[in-house]
């Protein structure tokens, strides 16, 4: 018996350990959970300084990666910035609260066609603020690429290139491309197109030098790769670097992502999360963060501050044309998730 | 209650919950469905054509860098014996220096020295050689198991043969062995607890490592460890996540086993 004590004391022990991490409860606090290193720091200290909220912020790396601690109530989040199609399953799973406009006076500075966009996955933008968004496209070195015409998915499949293509290590990123080259939907359920899509990614993969996420940009910087896949705010990163490098969006049409503010249903303060994200959609405040990320700012306000040479860049602000031709890529149900990652994972052993 | 028992309590605790509970969550999720209901299929899938590859592929990759490691560590254990410096120590210490660093981090430093324009190829390209392509393959892979794992090889091979009475060495000679026979009949059968634990040491990390192979396979030597990885991470599948991990934990005991049926006989005959 006095053994069983011992265990549960100890145990006792470990859980308020666990707990004192957990939160403190107080007014005056926000706590933010974010992808990482996504806002520029001096823009959170100026809200600091203006509000007197502090603001304690907690980051992940994916949206999967996000989805379960909010679900499962590990930690109570006030604001929460995650990706269009997660709003839509969060949403959908009666996760989050409805934001209130009339506490977002700034809500006005964000362009229509960005709010019109995120009704796909938010109708009526009840939920979600759009933060920032990304469009897919080719980089490449104009040098190393010679006098091909890069204008086409298709060009990640010249054997030109070979051992020097970069491409996304993620499933649907991949399936994405081989799909839209083949003229199908990039949200597609239909096995028979996955399928073809999946041949054609196999096809490719003898030619290509990496699948990778985040070093697209870096091999494309140093040399190494001719030509990649990545989103369009990394453009001007890997451009400072290397001024031989272009990108593209190709004829095909290609993803988008609208990441949002949102507020989860676990927040504890509600008014100090719509303060928060209210200062986030300043115009001076948007300008900030573009000028940290230089990711496409759906804030039109702060358009008029950014510096004129970012401004022209179709990069970056892509015309209403090529917002047509994008799509954001849709959570799929799990059959269809399934049948992914098995053609996935054949590409990957071939 | 006895001393010694009332301090184990947090040790029970540890293993109750560092070990009891993750290991029944993951039987619970390998046999079940995603629907709900109990199921085999997450175990049998396995044997479908993709994880057989892969495992195909990690069972190679591992053997093949868990004998490279024995190559290098059995030589090097017997050369440190006989050195000044291996009794001192000193050697095994510079051996086990880098072990101190992260192992990510090592992996990572591969990254920049095996990288197209990374420091070999530099190097290489101001002696006006060629340069070197070995990133994104299984060779890099294989370079980099070997290089994360090759202490945990050299310590139980190392603390073997420095165990090795002398007087048994010098018994072989009197009674007329060759070099190579003393090493053949003394001094090998004597390290072969050392060198059994060392190649459970290797092999199983590098049978299920992810790590490595996402950092210098470029996405395109797609190990068992990756499969897995995928479907706990990308596909939200926990279920067939887990029951792949319950085959590979069976394979890894099926390797203790046999290894250690293996180890004892090498005590049995020659101590």
């Amino acid at each position: 018996m006095k053994k069983i004590k011992w265990v549960l004391a100890a145990v006792a022990v470990l859980g308020m350990m666990l707990c004192t991490g957990c939160r403190s409860g107080e007014n005056g606090e926000i706590y933010v959970y974010s992808y990482g290193d996504y806002f520029d720091q001096e823009a959170i200290a100026d809200f600091e300084d203006e509000t007197g909220i502090r603001v304690i912020q907690d980051t992940y790396d994916t949206a999967e990666e996000m989805y379960p601690v909010i679900e499962k109530g590990t930690a109570d989040y006030d604001v929460i910035i995650t990706s269009d199609y997660m709003i839509e399953k969060m949403i959908h799973h009666k996760m989050l609260l409805e934001v209130d406009k009339k506490n977002l006076p700034a809500l006005k500075n964000i362009d229509s066609r960005y709010m019109k966009k995120s009704e796909s996955f938010d109708p009526g933008n009840r939920y979600s603020v759009p933060y920032m968004v990304g469009v897919s496209g080719i980089i490449y070195n104009k040098k190393m690429v010679g006098d091909v015409k890069i204008d086409s998915w298709g060009d990640l499949w010249n054997p030109k290139f070979k051992d020097s293509i970069v491409m996304p290590d993620s499933v649907r990123d991949d399936f994405m491309i081989a799909l839209r080259l083949l003229g199908y939907d990039q949200n597609t359920s239909n096995e028979k197109e996955i399928k073809a899509a999946a041949e054609l990614l196999k096809k490719q993969k003898p030619l290509v030098y990496k699948y990778a996420n985040d070093s697209a940009r870096d091999l494309l910087a140093d040399g190494s790769a001719a030509i990649g896949v990545v989103w369009n705010g990394e453009y001007i990163y890997t451009k400072d670097l290397n001024p031989d490098v272009e990108f593209v969006i190709p004829k095909e049409g290609t993803e988008f992502f609208v990441d949002s503010w949102a507020i989860p249903k676990t927040s504890k303060n509600k008014a100090n999360a719509e303060k928060f994200i209210n200062y986030m959609c300043k115009a001076k405040v948007a300008k900030k963060n573009f000028d940290y990320l230089y990711y496409t700012t759906p804030n039109e306000a702060a358009m008029k501050l950014i510096e004129k040479k970012y401004r022209k860049e179709e990069a970056i602000f892509p015309t209403d044309e090529t917002l047509d031709m994008c799509d954001t890529l849709k959570t799929l149900d799990t059959k269809t998730t399934d049948l992914y990652s098995k053609y996935w994972k054949e590409v990957k052993a071939k | 209650m006895t001393f010694s028992k009332k301090w184990s309590a947090p040790f029970i605790v540890f293993v109750i919950a560092g070990t009891v509970i993750p290991i029944l969550s993951i039987a619970y999720y390998g046999f079940t469905a995603r629907g709900g209901g109990i199921t085999l299929d997450n175990i049998t899938a396995m044997f479908s054509a993709n994880h057989m590859q892969a495992l195909g592929l990690s069972l190679l990759l591992a053997l093949v860098s868990t004998l490279v490691c024995l190559i290098v560590a059995f030589p090097m254990a017997i050369v440190l014996r006989d050195s000044k410096f291996g009794k001192q120590g000193f050697t095994i210490f510079v051996l086990i220096l880098p072990m101190w660093m992260n192992f990510l981090l090592r992996t990572m430093a591969w990254q920049v020295l095996l990288e197209r324009a990374g420091v070999i190829n530099g190097i290489l390209q101001a002696l006006g050689l060629p340069r070197q392509e070995m990133m994104n393959t299984p060779g890099a892979v294989v370079l980099g198991m070997v290089y994360d794992f090759l202490p945990f090889m050299i310590l139980p091979i190392y603390n073997a043969v420095m165990k090795i009475d002398s007087h048994l060495i010098e018994a072989a000679y009197d009674l007329g062995a060759g070099k190579a026979y003393m090493y053949r009949k003394v001094i090998l059968p004597l390290c072969v607890p050392g060198i059994v634990s060392g190649i459970t040491m290797v092999f199983i990390p590098a049978l299920t490592t992810f790590v490595i192979s996402n950092m210098l396979g470029g996405g395109k030597v797609n190990l068992i460890g990756n499969i897995i990885e995928q479907e706990f991470t990308v596909n939200s599948n926990w279920y067939l996540g887990s029951g792949l991990s319950l085959v590979m934990m069976v394979f890894i005991i099926i390797s203790m086993v046999l290894l250690e049926k293996f180890d004892k006989t090498g005590e049995g005959t020659f101590i």
